[in-house]
């Protein structure tokens, strides 16, 4: 049951992403390129919503529906932050994608993203192999 | 009503994907962040006794798949039922044999990248700035670093 409200806020997530083109290789290409605003002023406007609602989230002390203590945070920086950050940024400049978009791309049917799909996971398993050998 | 069929304007889209902050937070108590879907996909196709390498923690982590689950399905939905007209997403060069080679390099880049970041542009772009976590700024100006170099470099 509880899988079924992620699969409903995936739902609109992937709309919203889709229909504002943030999974469009055009507007990733254009935001690298500072031809167009698009992609800044979502992230930003993004961002200021989500800053001002946790916020009021944290002055009212607000609980989760379910009276839980809200949990968050403890993402801890180590060097991975920076290279790991930078590896991903050429990644999403080439493919016009990060994680969320892939999947939406294949739904909204460019299969040539399942090819980046299968990259994805080759690399996520490349991590948790080597995650001992690299610097952290 | 025209409109909606089009492209969204950022000033919808934006405030949207904000409030995701707050609602998955006040309605399951989970933070947006989606790349650890990727090593929850790879234990379903790992023989078991290789799968403690992903160190994934099911009870933090196991609602992504369902979430990319129901993006995949979204994007179908706007594709098919929310647009006047096709929209191209990919450009035609990924659509045959040498850009094929490019999406699955690029792609290893975002699997290796996110994962090795601790996290991707909703994790800490979205979620991480959201609550002025510092390491979730450090990762997404090293994003905009790796993107803007490259497409720098690549256009020569």
């Amino acid at each position: 049951m509880k899988n079924i409200t992620f699969i409903i806020f995936g739902t609109l997530f992937g709309i919203v992403l889709t229909k504002s083109e943030v999974i469009s290789w055009f507007r990733i290409q254009h935001m690298f390129q500072f031809k167009e605003w698009h992609m800044y002023l979502i992230i930003g406007s993004a961002v200021v919503v989500g800053i001002v609602a946790m916020q009021i989230i944290q002055r009212a002390k607000l609980k989760s529906l379910n009276g839980e203590e809200l949990h968050y945070g403890g993402k801890p920086f180590h060097k991975g932050f920076i290279i790991g950050g930078i590896i991903f940024g050429i990644g999403w400049a080439i493919t016009g994608a990060c994680p969320g978009p892939i999947f939406a791309q294949i739904g909204a049917g460019e299969l040539p993203a399942i090819i980046t799909l299968f990259g994805a996971l080759i690399g996520a398993y490349l991590h948790s192999a080597l995650r001992e050998k690299l610097p952290h | 009503m025209n409109a909606f069929f089009d492209s969204w304007n950022w000033y919808i889209a934006g405030p949207i994907i904000g409030l995701f902050v707050p609602a998955m937070l006040i309605i399951s108590n989970k933070m947006l962040g989606l790349s650890s879907a990727f090593e929850h996909i790879c234990m379903l196709v790992v023989p078991k006794e290789k799968q403690s390498i992903f160190k994934f923690n099911f009870d933090e982590n196991g609602w992504k798949l369902y979430f990319m689950i129901g993006i995949a399905l979204g994007g179908f939905i706007a594709a098919h039922y929310l647009s006047s007209s096709p929209v191209h997403y990919l450009p035609e060069e990924y659509h045959h044999f040498p850009g094929y080679i490019k999406l699955f390099v690029g792609g290893i880049l975002v699997g290796f990248g996110t994962r090795y970041a601790n996290g991707c542009t909703s994790g800490h772009s979205i979620f991480g700035l959201s609550i002025l976590q510092s390491s979730s700024l450090k990762a997404t100006i090293s994003f905009f670093v790796g993107g803007l170099l490259y497409t720098f470099l690549a256009s020569f």
